[in-house]
């Protein structure tokens, strides 16, 4: 390598420019968001750090290939309205994904610098970008195309939902949204909490559809209200979206787990967001929090659950999880936070059984584990250790492991072919499922997955949705979408 | 997108209403047996109530309101051109209504309203329809005109006998019973009433459904805040019921779930009251 090679490499800088965030004392007795965001000096210096690769790998860790290289240079260049532009152009929640998408997993994963040093803080420069605007920029004037005088209904307010409707009302469709609950926003309101998404963001999300034209009909349960067969063939749309998450909590089906105060994490969240029980009297919601609160888990879900309860005023609040720190499902982020703001971290123990007096819980019953061999998932199987059992004081406890298909939608539609889970069968592609001009996307499809890619499949059967109802040839439409079918392709 | 009250009515002085609602959409859907969640304001709380009457030409829904809480309170406040800011529904499987022979209904308190519906559904599937209602006296009695008109017959029971027999459900229940006829009894009430329906008649081994009412927030699913233990099993009663197999529902934890939130009820109670003295209706 000759030396002038060597000049033009370059110069990496080490260690990306951190968060701010609001003292862990205070925020364990407020709502308010955790990470404050970077100030335009900050923001400037960390867009710095990327390198501006030939061939950038951070897009293809994008679950919906934001271009994340030329938004990073428009940034370098100071043209703050130009960045978000170009994000938008395939990210319509960037103030959403830039706070909640596993970056460290996707693009931060994949950043070229990330092999030497840190990987360029991309998650933090988009809610950078996503803030700037919503503070500073003009209101992009909204282009909607002609009116083509189809109708299409989606079943759902969440991410999955949110996109495909932005994409079809753009495209010029009548388009009707339909949420089950009082509010639209889905698991971005009733599940992710105020001090990590501020409800506000959600709102103006929310508002950006209304304002393209979409008709957002709350209080409306598919299936109960009306079936999508009726949607179909009574009220005339074209194709029906079903995006209804992955909503059903599950229990462990262990003993004692209906006594009072044991919550599902979905309750005790939907309580505390949705409902507004930290306001309680002022709000006629209540929420249970005890001297000692114990959330079992280990995910995200499990996180918000421990520092809303934190923050609802419970005395000590812990994680009870059956494996090692090392297999937290949850962002590493969020762990740190956690940790920070004071809660406990119980590892290698699982629940057996709820102990409880006069209907009301009193321990959680566990016994710790060690870790054996690597199971199915990859990860090391967790071995109960003989012995071991141990009552863990609870006032309230948490069950935060995970959620399955809700079953209203799927069974009430004529021909929808399900998994073995009750999860939908839809086209990888295409969000295409076995019943015509019905198509699924986001965690109704794939189980409890992300914000992020719950968006991208709800932008793929928007387009493939529109491709369907203007009567345009679509490959893969030719193709068999059942379940034989995709084991085939 | 609110709804609109069309009619009130003082069903029984001083605290129990009738409310019809505009409502077409959940009257074209509905079906006796099925609830609908209702939250009067932005800062209500969801609450599950059962349809006491659907009128799907009309494009109506019926509620009977009790005052008995903060929020039951705020509903029978509310005037006939009112509007409630949230109605879902309809909610929860409808009941199971086929011709059978004879079906027997009991009701105790306020609950026999939504046994109207059903008690109606079953008699126009053909079957002989007997409705026992029980109250604490006469003047508690409500609906025994109504569930008149579309029963065969109609037993009142009441604890101090100003009225029918004297005594509670089950002593009527446990006389026509004896006959040998019956082939299903349905009870909507209180948890108590029901669980002893659900007594007596597993002596007679009558199959016995009753509509479980716990506390709810989405109603459709979501959190598991509804979950009874029937047959050793969780099930939840906003998705998997209301209705269920009266022999096999845990009562207890039922009856214990149903009291989760009792002081923050009495918190919430107190500090209306003391701002909205002038509209209370103190029940009797």
């Amino acid at each position: 390598m000759t030396d002038e090679k060597k000049k033009e490499r370059p110069k990496l800088i080490p260690y990306r420019v951190p968060m701010p965030e609001q003292d862990p004392k205070a925020r364990g007795a407020n709502f308010k968001e955790v990470a404050t965001g970077y100030t335009v000096e900050e923001a400037l210096k960390e867009a710095e750090r990327c390198i501006k690769c030939a061939r950038p790998q951070c897009i293809k860790g994008c679950p919906v290939q934001v271009p994340i290289k030329e938004f990073i240079e428009l940034l370098q260049e100071q043209d703050f309205q130009g960045a978000i532009n170009k994000i938008k152009e395939t990210n319509i929640l960037p103030a959403v994904c830039g706070r909640v998408c596993p970056q460290e997993d996707q693009c931060e994963k994949v950043c070229v610098i990330g092999r030497k040093v840190e990987p360029v803080a991309i998650g933090r420069l988009e809610r950078f970008a996503a803030d700037w605007e919503r503070e500073h920029g003009q209101k992009a004037e909204v282009v909607v195309a002609p009116p083509t005088g189809k109708k299409v209904a989606i079943v759902g307010s969440g991410p999955s939902g949110v996109t495909c409707a932005s994409d079809l009302a753009r495209l010029g469709h009548k388009v009707t949204m339909f949420e089950a609950l009082h509010e639209p926003g889905g698991v971005l309101l009733y599940g992710i909490p105020e001090f990590r998404l501020p409800k506000d963001i959600v709102k103006e999300e929310i508002d950006a559809l209304t304002d393209l034209g979409v008709d957002i009909v709350t209080n409306a349960v598919v299936g109960k209200l009306m079936t999508v067969d009726d949607l179909l063939e009574r009220d005339g749309y074209d194709a029906v979206f079903i995006g209804t998450g992955a909503g059903l909590p599950n229990f462990m089906g262990i003993e004692g787990e209906n006594l009072n105060g044991v919550y599902s994490a979905n309750e005790f969240l939907t309580r505390a967001n949705l409902m507004k029980a930290y306001d309680f009297p002022n709000v006629d919601t209540p929420v249970k929090v005890g001297a000692k609160v114990v959330v079992v888990g280990g995910g995200n879900v499990a996180m918000d659950a421990v520092r809303t309860a934190l923050r609802l005023g419970a005395g000590e609040a812990s994680i009870i999880y059956r494996r090692s720190e090392e297999e937290l499902p949850a962002r590493v982020e969020e762990v740190h936070h956690a940790k920070d703001e004071g809660i406990r971290f119980e590892m290698l123990t699982s629940p057996t059984g709820v102990v409880g007096e006069d209907g009301w819980v009193t321990a959680l019953r566990c016994i710790r584990m060690e870790l054996g061999e690597p199971d199915d998932s990859g990860r090391r199987r967790p071995i109960p250790i003989e012995g071991s059992e141990l009552d863990v004081p609870a006032d309230i406890v948490i069950m935060a492991i995970g959620t399955g298909a809700n079953p209203l939608v799927p069974q009430s539609t004529k021909d929808l072919e399900l998994n073995r889970w009750g999860y939908i069968v839809a086209d990888e592609k295409t969000g295409r499922t076995t019943r015509e001009g019905v198509y699924a996307g986001g965690d109704i499809v794939t189980g409890s997955a992300t914000v992020i890619l719950a968006m991208g499949a709800g932008r793929d059967s928007a387009a493939a949705i529109h491709r369907y109802i203007m009567g345009e040839p679509e490959e893969e439409l030719a193709e068999d979408v059942s379940s034989e079918g995709l084991k085939q392709a | 997108m609110a709804t609109k009250i069309l009619e009130k009515r003082l069903i029984r002085d001083p605290d129990v209403f009738y409310f019809k609602l505009d409502a077409p959409h959940i009257a074209r859907a509905a079906n006796p047996g099925q609830f609908v969640i209702v939250r009067l304001h932005d800062s209500g709380e969801r609450i599950p109530l059962s349809l006491a009457d659907i009128n799907p030409e009309e494009g109506t829904i019926s509620l009977i309101i009790m005052s008995v809480g903060k929020t039951s309170a705020e509903f029978v406040s509310m005037n006939e051109g009112d509007t409630i800011r949230d109605l879902c529904g309809p909610l929860g499987q409808p009941t199971h209504i086929n011709k059978l022979g004879k079906v027997i209904v009991v009701g105790g308190g306020f609950g026999v309203a939504p046994l109207f519906p059903i008690a109606r559904g079953f008699k126009r599937a053909g079957n002989q329809v007997i409705a026992i209602m029980g109250a604490r006296s006469e003047d508690l009695l409500i609906y025994e005109k109504e569930m008149g008109t579309v029963c065969d017959e109609v037993l009142v029971t009441t604890d101090d006998g100003s009225k029918g027999i004297k005594g509670v459900v089950t002593i009527a229940l446990e006389r026509e019973l004896e006959k040998g006829d019956t082939d299903l009894v349905i009870a909507v009430g209180p948890a108590i009433m029901m669980k002893f329906v659900a007594f007596t008649t597993k002596s007679f081994n009558v199959k016995t459904m009753v509509s479980l009412n716990p506390i709810m927030v989405d109603g459709s699913g979501m959190c598991g805040a509804c979950r009874v233990s029937v047959g050793g099993k969780t099930r939840f009663a906003c998705t998997d019921g209301p209705d269920f197999d009266g022999h096999e529902v845990d009562w207890d934890l039922l009856m214990s779930r149903q009291r989760m939130y009792l002081s923050e009820e009495k918190e919430s109670f107190d500090a209306w009251k003391a701002r909205h003295q002038h509209m209370l209706v103190e029940p009797s």
